[in-house]
């Protein structure tokens, strides 16, 4: 059996992988051997990993793409920062205005996120990111239009230096102490079996409805978050920043880290920000289509690595758990002198795991649908109420 | 006013073909073919590379509907079919990495810059006091024909109803006898071969190439084939025309121009807010 002090690990080991990050980089920023442009890059890596969070929220634990996450991070950016700019001239503490206006940015696209939510409550799969992306260009083009938001010019804003940079990682750890503590609360598991099957979950009296709209409205306030501590990093907020391609840039952070994987949203965003940004310093031109052509292939790739039927005995296999399970064994072994012969609980057992699909289907394929290998899966007929 | 309705009614017929691409391989195979909007932009590059090499508009465009039939196979097998039994999540999330793929390689090909084109420049002809282009004419055409051909196709041939079946039921099908991979195959080649001919008629109303063309017009078609009723052939038409005109009408309108592509999604979320199976859309009860 697995002893308890390995799932604290787990728990911990976000808090321990974005300290790890911070904390020697604050020391460098405070004694001053840190450069303006690496303070600029951690908190674009800040701001991604908060993005990458709340988007794993909706893709990898309720199981809904949504390609508007750059939408909602608009609306925070703008509203956000431009209730800054006000503020700046009558509260004296920059402190002060920041949190407020990240809360201002956060609940106005909470806000968004509820209003978009609501469709959510009538569809599903392909239509709620067709929806999604819909509304992402919208808010696009409504903001781009607006003379009070500094129309094509984008919206000038106030510069908070180190400051920002600190409150972006607290925001970081707020992201990841919420995502957390939610999935691993009774609520969490509702969420998560509405993600492997609907129509079980709701059988068994979850509030498929309350609880997909909730997911949104957190998902889309931590994204607004992120949009002010963007509006307040680069200035002016430019509004083609937030196109489709950048919600596609944030799926690929959350697909390569593994959906309904918090650890690895957080490790991808780091990197993905980082290389993005070497990248686009460094070389420019046609590298840039190097990188979607290596962004294409990690989504493919990823995707058909985790979910391909063909795939799943080569997966159950080799994966970085059963790597680690394996060595782990071997050091017991050396240390141990009766090596407990003892079967691990099931890797659905663990909370940060997507749990596998089998069990749930195998019931319903051979109690219900006899024979329908192609579908057995998830329903794919929309839903009528 | 009635120039604008005829452009409109022209990008109607061009959403309209990508729509049917859409509808078609989304009623059978049930996903969401994401890259379907590149393989417009595949057969557009398809189009200029002939052309400048041939200098001849019939065979760029016969060249152009092979490369994007073989392209949407080619998709098929290698993107979509492993992942048949998966997660609808995964198959989305893959179409999207197909689309970024093509995007990014025609980047690296062809280069970011956009390129002109000369095609359909086949003057005007008068109307009753109005000038329509020929190649309005030509679009409008095609469109009606492929449209009827298509309709014909589905509703007559063996082969058509054999897509009905496996779109109505796809254990049901196969347990007829149906091959079920190979009409899925076929769906997407014909949905790709309709986005060849909707390049050809984008290139005649916008003559100039970039590896982003198709996304657009991909989404937009998208729109239109929810708006008539996804799976429905007619309901895409009905949604692609629709589509088509309101964003000619909103863009001859100096206060709505800036808010054309914001007034087409909003259609689309209104839609589904109100009818969420579209315009002609069947009712699907959920069985368990």
């Amino acid at each position: 059996m697995k002893k308890p002090s390995n799932f604290k690990l787990k728990y911990i080991i976000n808090y321990i992988l974005v300290l790890a990050l911070f904390i020697p980089t604050a020391i460098m920023g405070f004694t001053g051997s840190i450069k303006g442009s690496s303070a600029l890059l951690l908190t674009q890596i800040a701001y991604s990993m908060v993005l990458a969070v709340s988007l794993n929220l909706v893709v990898g634990f309720l199981g809904e793409l949504s390609l508007g996450h750059a939408g909602f991070m608009c609306v925070g950016a703008y509203i956000g920062c431009f209730c800054a700019n006000y503020m700046h001239a009558v509260i004296p503490s920059k402190l002060a205005v920041l949190v407020i206006s990240m809360l201002i940015g956060g609940i106005s696209a909470a806000v968004f996120g509820l209003i978009i939510g609501l469709p959510c409550l009538r569809l599903k799969g392909d239509y709620l990111a067709i929806v999604t992306l819909a509304f992402g260009e919208i808010v696009r083009t409504v903001f781009m239009n607006q003379p009070v938001f500094g129309g094509a010019l984008g919206l000038t804003t106030q510069k908070y230096g180190k400051l920002l940079y600190i409150i972006a990682f607290v925001m970081v750890l707020f992201t990841v102490f919420v995502s957390q503590n939610l999935m691993r609360s009774k609520h969490g598991r509702a969420i998560q079996s509405i993600r492997d099957n609907e129509i079980a979950s709701r059988a068994m009296g979850v509030n498929v409805t309350y609880y997909k709209l909730i997911i949104f409205v957190i998902s889309a306030f931590f994204a607004g978050v992120a949009g002010v501590i963007y509006g307040h990093n680069t200035t002016p907020v430019d509004y083609s920043f937030f196109s489709f391609n950048y919600s596609i840039e944030i799926l690929v952070m959350v697909v390569l880290g593994g959906m309904g994987n918090i650890s690895g949203s957080i490790i991808s965003a780091a990197v993905l920000t980082f290389i993005n940004v070497k990248l686009q310093t460094q070389l420019s031109g046609d590298l840039a289509a190097l990188k979607q052509l290596i962004y294409a292939l990690i989504l493919i790739v990823m995707v058909m690595w985790n979910n391909a039927p063909a795939l799943r005995g080569i997966r159950e296999k080799v994966n970085i758990r059963s790597l680690i399970d394996f060595f782990t064994e071997k050091v017991l072994k050396k240390q141990e002198t009766a090596p407990e012969g003892g079967i691990d609980p099931p890797a659905s057992a663990s909370w940060d795991k997507i749990p596998t699909k089998i069990p749930m289907d195998a019931i319903l394929s051979t109690d219900i649908t006899p024979d329908n290998p192609y579908e057995a899966d998830a329903p794919k007929k929309e839903e009528k109420r | 006013m009635i120039n604008t309705l005829i452009n409109g009614l022209c990008l109607g017929g061009i959403f309209a073909l990508i729509a049917l691409g859409y509808t078609m391989v989304y009623g059978i195979a049930k996903m969401l073919n994401f890259a379907h909007g590149d393989i417009i932009m595949v057969g557009a590059y398809a189009i200029l590379t002939t052309l400048s090499l041939t200098g001849l508009t019939v065979p760029a465009v016969v060249v152009a509907v092979v490369v994007c039939t073989l392209l949407g196979i080619v998709t098929e097998k290698v993107a979509y079919r492993p992942l048949r039994g998966a997660s609808p999540l995964a198959v989305l999330i893959t179409a999207i990495g197909v689309s970024y793929l093509l995007q990014s390689v025609a980047q690296l090909v062809y280069g970011t810059k956009s390129r002109s084109i000369s095609i359909g420049n086949f003057g005007t002809v008068e109307f009753f006091g109005v000038s329509i282009s020929v190649s309005s004419l030509i679009t409008l055409g095609l469109c009606l024909v492929i449209m009827v051909g298509l309709t014909l196709f589905i509703n007559k041939t063996r082969i058509g109803c054999a897509m009905l079946a496996v779109s109505e039921d796809r254990g049901a099908a196969q347990l007829m006898g149906i091959n079920v991979n190979g009409i899925i195959t076929l769906t997407f080649a014909i949905g790709s071969a309709l986005a060849a001919f909707a390049s050809m008629c984008y290139l005649m109303q916008i003559p100039s190439v970039t590896p982003t063309l198709g996304s657009m017009p991909g989404i937009k078609a998208f729109t239109a084939a929810v708006i008539g009723g996804i799976g429905s052939i007619p309901g895409a038409m009905i949604g692609g025309i629709l589509l088509g005109v309101i964003e000619k009408l909103a863009l001859s309108v100096p206060a709505l121009a800036p808010y054309t592509t914001a007034i087409e999604f909003g259609l689309l979320i209104v839609i589904l807010l109100v009818k969420p199976t579209g315009l002609l859309g069947k009712k699907t009860r959920e069985k368990v």
